[in-house]
C-alpha cells in the first residue's frame, strides 16, 4: 500500500507516492534520483547509504522512510556541488582521499557530523566517528587527512602551501 | 539522472562520450589503428547518428574494433581503452601517457573504455598489466599520430620534420614560434587513417611534462559530489528490479542443492516469479518490492553436506589428488636437504577469502529477441560476452557489453556473475532488468581467492649458510573468470540454470612461488587441485598466490635466518644479486631506521604484556616485476592481539607514471594487506558458506589502521611495471616476522586472530 508524503531534502519539500516502510536509501535513489548514498549491506554495518536526518548520520539502509517525518534530509548531493563545494568534499579532493569511492560520500556525510559537534577533532576522534564506515580499497589514512583539512578550512585556517595534497616527498631517482 | 530523451537505452547518467558521434560531429579526425577504414569510419558515424534518434546503433564484431585513438578536428584525443578503471587511477593514468606520447595536454584527452562495440580486445583488466602492457598500443598509436603530423606540419610550413617542436597539441619550427600550426587546423574536416607503426621510438623520458608528476585523478571530483555513475546508478526506461533466491550450497564450487517447490503464495500478486533449472528470482517494478519477496518467497531445496568440516580443510587439501609440477629447481635439493648440518620444515596455512567490495555486485541487461545490452563492471567485456552469448543462445556479434565502473573489485567478484543473473532475467521476462546482489549474496557466492598449504623445508651449514631449500604448496586454480569460448559454465547463472560446473586453467597459485634468492640448491613444486574440488568456487583475488606463497617463502626465511643466529635482513642480502632488489631492501630498513638484530628480542610470558617488534619482508612480484620490500612494526598482547604500529615500504616499479596516484594504490595494498593477515577467513560448515555479513567476516577498519611511510624508487629509464598488487605480497611475512621478533611465536595460520595468539602462546 503506498501513501503520498512530503520530505524535506536538501532544502527542497519533496512529495512522493511510496510504501512508508520502505527504508529511505530506495526512496532516495530511485524516486528522487539522488544517487550519492549507496547501498552496501541493508544491515547498517557498513555506512555507505549514510545521510543526515536533522544533522545527524543515518544508515539509509534500514530507516524506515515513514518515520523520518518533517525532519530534514541532508545527502552529499546537498552538501555542494562542483560549483560550489563544500570543505570536505574540496578535502577529499586536495588529498586524493579515494579509490573506488564507493565508500565516500558516507565517510563524507559522517564526518560532516563529526565537525557539526566538535570543530577541532583529533585523529583519534576521526577514527572514532568513521569506527562503523568500511572501506575496502584501504583509502583511511587518506580520509583522516582530508576530515583533518577540512576542519582546519571550517575553522578558517588557511591551508599552508606545503599542506597540499599533491607532494611527491620521498621520490628517490633511483638510476 | 534523468533519462535522456529519444535514446530508449539508458540514462544520462552514462557518459555521453560512449557515443563516437558526440566527436565526430562536424569535424574531421585522424583515426590510428582502425583496420577497416575508411569503410568503417563512415558507418560509425551513421550507426551513432541513428542510435541518436532511437535506432539501435549497428553492430560492430571485434574485429572490426581496432580503434586506438582519435583525434579530431577541434583538438580532442579521444581514448579507446580495452582496460578499464577499477577505481585504481588508471584512467588517469593512461591518459597521462597517452596525452604526453602525443605532446597534447590533459584537458584535451576523453577515455572510452570496455565496450564490446567501441574498444579493442585487451582481454581482463587485471593482473597488474594496465600500465606495463595495456598502455603499450596506445603508446604506440600515440607515436604514430604524432609522426603523421609531423610530417603533415612538415609539408605545410615547407619545413623539414626534424626542426619541427610541439607542445599543447600544436608544431611550431624550433626557435621561430611564429611558424606553427595546430593539430586541429592539419586535420580539419578530413578523415585520416593509419595502422599503428610499431618501429617507432617513443618520446624520451627527458622530455616529460605529465608522466611522473602527480595529476589529479580525473573521477575523484564527480565521486565526492554523489554525482559519479557507478553500475549501480543506472537506470535504462522500463527497468524491472530483480533479486535471485539461491540454494543452500552458498559458495561451493559445485552447487548440488535441487529446488523442490515453490510458494507462490508467500509473495504479493504484482511480484513475478522467474525459475530456469534451479536458477531462480523474483522480478518486481520497484527496488524494495523485489528484495522483500525475495525474503519472503518460500523455497524448498533439497541440499547434501559434501564440504570438509573446516578444521579438515587443509588436511584434505594435501590429501586431495592434485597435478604435481615443478616450478623452479637447481642443483640437487633433496640430497643437500639430507647431508645439510641443521634442517628445518614448517607449514603455512591462508584460508578462502573474499573480494570486500562495500557496494555488491550490479548489473542492468536489456535482452530482446536479437539483441542483448549489458552494463556490468566485469574486468574483461569481451570474455564475458562470449560467455553471455552461450548463456543467452544468442551470437556473440548480437551482444554488446558495455562497462561501467563498481565498488572496487579486487579480483574476480561477483560483477561478472551478476551481469549474467540481469541477462538472463531480462531475456526471460523479455524487459530491461537491474539485479544488484545483496550483502549475503556478495559474502557468500563471490568466487573466493583459494585456501592455500605451502611446506618449506631447509637446510643449514654449520657456517649458517642456506643450502637446500623445497617448497610444496596445494592450491586450486585461481582463475576461474568467464574465458571466451568457454560458455557458460563460469558464470553462476550457468551453474544454477544448467547444471554447469566452473572450471579454470591452472593459473596463479604458482605465483612468486619460486623465490629470488641464489640458493645452491632449490626445488618448488606446485601440487595443483582441480577447481571442481576445491570446497568453495576459487577464483582471481588480488595478487593470486602471490600473497600466500611469498608470506611463506618470506616467514621462511626469516626461521631460517633464526636458526642460524643471523640478522634477517643480512640474510636475504647474502642470497640476492639484483641490484633493484638490494636497493629496495636498503631503501626500507634504512627508512625504517632497521637495527641489525637476532630475533626474538623477547618471549611474551603473560598473556597481559605488551610486546613489540620489528619484521621485514621482500618480494619481486611474479618474480620478474615490481620491487617491494617491508618493515613492520608491530605491538603484541594475548590478551589484545596484534596491533601494526607501522609500515614502511620501499618501491621500484620502474617508471612512475604518477606518484601520488601509486603511494594511494601502495598505501591500500597495505591497509588491504593488514586486513587479510589479521582478519579476514571464510567460514562454511558441510553445506556452503556461513559468513554472509561484515560481522561473520570483519575487515580493517578505522580503529586498526597504522602510520605507513613510503619510499618510491623511480627509474625514468625503464619501463613502467604495474602496482595494483605487488606490494600486498609482502605484507603478511614482515607481520608474521615482526611477531616473531616481538614475542618468539611463530604464527604459520592466516589470519592472526587474538584467538590463534593465544592458542599459539598455551603451546609454546
Amino acid at each position: 500500500m503506498t501513501t503520498r508524503m512530503t520530505l524535506q531534502v536538501n532544502g527542497e519539500a519533496r512529495e512522493v507516492q511510496i510504501d512508508a516502510t520502505t527504508p529511505l536509501l530506495y526512496v532516495l535513489r530511485n524516486e528522487l534520483e539522488l544517487r550519492g548514498a549507496k547501498f552496501g549491506c541493508g544491515l547498517g554495518e557498513c555506512g555507505a547509504c549514510t545521510a543526515l536526518v536533522d544533522g545527524r548520520p543515518v544508515r539509509t539502509c534500514v530507516t524506515a522512510t515513514g518515520a523520518i517525518g518533517e525532519r530534514s534530509i541532508v545527502t552529499i548531493e546537498g552538501l555542494g556541488s562542483a560549483e560550489n563545494p563544500h570543505p570536505l568534499q574540496q578535502a577529499f579532493i586536495d588529498e586524493q582521499a579515494a579509490q573506488c569511492a564507493y565508500c565516500i560520500s558516507g565517510m563524507i556525510m559522517t564526518a560532516k557530523a563529526l565537525l557539526e559537534r566538535k570543530a577541532s577533532p583529533s585523529d583519534a576522534d576521526i577514527r572514532n566517528a568513521l569506527s562503523a564506515n568500511l572501506c575496502g580499497c584501504g583509502t583511511h589514512l587518506r580520509i583522516v587527512r582530508a576530515v583533518q583539512r577540512a576542519a582546519g578550512v571550517m575553522r578558517g585556517e588557511t591551508a599552508k602551501p606545503d599542506d597540499a595534497g599533491m607532494k611527491d616527498e620521498g621520490v628517490q631517482h633511483a638510476s | 539522472m534523468r533519462p535522456e530523451s529519444g535514446t530508449g537505452l539508458v540514462n544520462s547518467a552514462l557518459p555521453e562520450a560512449l557515443s563516437r558521434r558526440h566527436f565526430l560531429k562536424g569535424t574531421g579526425a585522424m583515426a590510428i589503428g582502425f583496420s577497416l577504414l575508411p569503410a568503417l569510419m563512415p558507418r560509425l558515424v551513421a550507426a551513432d547518428t541513428e542510435s541518436a534518434n532511437g535506432v539501435r546503433p549497428a553492430k560492430a564484431s571485434s574485429s572490426d574494433v581496432d580503434a586506438w585513438l582519435l583525434i579530431t578536428g577541434r583538438g580532442e584525443l579521444v581514448i579507446y581503452s580495452g582496460k578499464v578503471e577499477l577505481g585504481t587511477g588508471v584512467e588517469t593514468a593512461l591518459r597521462q601517457i597517452v596525452a604526453e606520447e602525443l605532446l597534447m595536454p590533459m584537458a584535451a584527452t576523453r577515455f572510452i573504455q570496455g565496450d564490446t562495440q567501441l574498444t579493442p580486445d585487451q582481454g581482463y583488466t587485471a593482473g597488474s598489466n594496465t600500465i606495463n602492457q595495456g598502455s603499450v598500443p596506445m603508446r604506440r598509436a600515440a607515436a604514430t599520430a604524432r609522426r603523421l603530423l609531423f610530417e603533415r606540419a612538415a609539408e605545410q610550413l615547407q619545413v623539414q620534420v626534424d626542426q619541427l617542436t610541439g607542445s599543447d597539441g600544436n608544431i611550431h619550427v624550433a626557435g621561430d614560434e611564429a611558424q606553427a600550426v595546430s593539430y586541429a587546423s592539419l586535420i580539419g574536416n578530413g578523415l585520416l587513417e593509419a595502422s599503428i607503426d610499431q618501429e617507432l621510438a617513443f618520446l624520451d623520458a627527458d622530455r616529460y611534462r605529465l608522466v611522473g608528476q602527480s595529476i589529479p585523478r580525473v573521477d575523484i571530483p564527480s565521486k565526492v559530489f554523489g554525482r559519479f555513475t557507478y553500475v549501480h546508478d543506472l537506470t535504462v526506461a522500463g527497468m524491472l528490479h530483480a533479486r535471485v533466491i539461491r540454494p543452500p550450497d552458498t559458495g561451493a564450487t559445485r552447487v548440488t542443492a535441487e529446488l523442490k517447490s515453490v510458494d507462490r503464495s508467500s509473495i504479493p500478486a504484482g511480484v513475478k516469479i522467474v525459475q530456469r533449472g534451479n536458477f531462480l528470482a523474483v522480478v518486481a517494478e520497484k527496488e524494495w518490492q523485489a528484495i522483500s519477496a525475495a525474503d519472503a518467497l518460500k523455497v524448498e531445496w533439497h541440499s547434501q553436506p559434501r564440504l570438509p568440516r573446516m578444521e579438515q580443510l587443509y588436511t584434505e587439501m594435501r590429501a586431495m589428488q592434485s597435478e604435481e609440477k615443478t616450478i623452479a629447481s637447481s642443483g640437487d635439493a633433496n640430497t643437500a636437504l639430507g647431508e645439510a648440518d641443521e634442517t628445518i620444515e614448517a607449514v603455512y596455512q591462508w584460508p578462502y577469502q573474499m573480494h570486500d567490495s562495500i557496494g555488491p555486485s550490479c548489473s542492468v541487461a536489456n535482452v530482446t529477441a536479437d539483441s542483448a545490452e549489458v552494463w556490468s563492471s566485469t574486468q574483461g567485456v569481451y570474455p564475458l560476452r562470449s560467455c553471455l552469448a552461450d548463456l543467452l543462445s544468442m551470437p556473440e556479434d548480437a551482444v554488446r557489453v558495455i562497462y561501467v565502473e563498481g565498488s572496487g573489485c579486487y579480483g574476480h567478484n561477483g560483477a561478472d556473475d551478476v551481469s549474467a543473473d540481469a541477462a538472463l532475467i531480462s531475456q526471460i521476462v523479455g524487459k530491461p532488468v537491474r539485479v544488484q546482489w545483496s550483502r549475503a549474496d556478495e559474502h557468500g557466492w563471490n568466487p573466493k581467492g583459494p585456501a592455500m598449504v605451502m611446506v618449506l623445508k631447509g637446510g643449514l651449514s654449520s657456517e649458517g649458510d642456506i643450502t637446500s631449500w623445497t617448497f610444496d604448496n596445494w592450491t586450486p586454480p585461481h582463475l576461474t573468470r568467464p574465458i571466451a569460448r568457454m560458455g557458460a559454465k563460469n558464470l553462476l547463472a550457468g551453474n544454477l540454470a544448467s547444471d554447469l560446473v566452473p572450471d579454470g586453467p591452472a593459473i596463479g597459485g604458482d605465483r612468486n612461488a619460486g623465490v629470488t634468492y641464489r640458493y645452491p640448491n632449490y626445488q618448488v613444486t606446485t601440487h595443483w587441485i582441480p577447481v571442481e574440488r576445491s570446497p568453495l568456487r576459487p577464483s582471481a583475488l588480488r595478487a593470486l598466490g602471490g600473497i600466500q606463497n611469498s608470506f611463506a617463502n618470506e616467514s621462511f626465511v626469516d626461521e631460517l635466518a633464526h636458526a642460524a643466529g643471523a640478522d634477517p635482513v643480512a640474510m636475504r642480502l647474502n642470497y640476492l644479486q639484483d641490484e633493484r632488489a638490494i636497493a629496495v631492501i636498503k631503501a626500507a630498513t634504512e627508512k625504517a631506521g632497521w637495527q641489525a638484530r637476532k630475533s626474538p628480542q623477547r618471549h611474551l610470558e603473560h598473556t597481559d604484556e605488551m610486546l613489540s617488534g620489528r619484521g621485514m619482508a621482500y618480494a619481486q612480484y611474479k618474480n620478474g616485476s615490481a620491487y617491494v620490500a617491508i618493515v613492520a612494526e608491530v605491538g603484541v598482547s594475548v590478551d589484545t592481539g596484534i596491533h601494526v604500529g607501522k609500515i614502511t615500504v620501499a618501491h621500484d616499479c620502474g617508471l612512475i607514471i604518477n606518484p601520488d596516484g601509486l603511494r594511494n594504490q601502495i598505501e591500500g595494498n597495505v591497509l588491504q594487506g593488514i586486513s587479510r593477515t589479521l582478519k579476514e577467513e571464510v567460514i562454511f560448515d558441510q553445506i556452503g558458506v556461513t559468513s554472509l555479513e561484515w560481522g561473520a567476516y570483519p575487515i580493517l577498519t578505522f580503529a586498526d589502521i597504522p602510520e605507513v611511510d613510503i619510499v618510491l624508487l623511480d627509474r625514468p629509464e625503464l619501463p613502467p611495471l604495474g602496482a595494483g598488487e605487488p606490494t600486498i605480497v609482502a605484507v603478511p611475512a614482515a607481520i608474521a616476522n615482526a611477531v616473531f621478533d616481538a614475542t618468539g611465536l611463530r604464527l604459520r595460520t592466516v589470519p592472526f586472530t587474538r584467538q590463534r595468539l593465544k592458542a599459539a602462546f598455551s603451546a609454546a
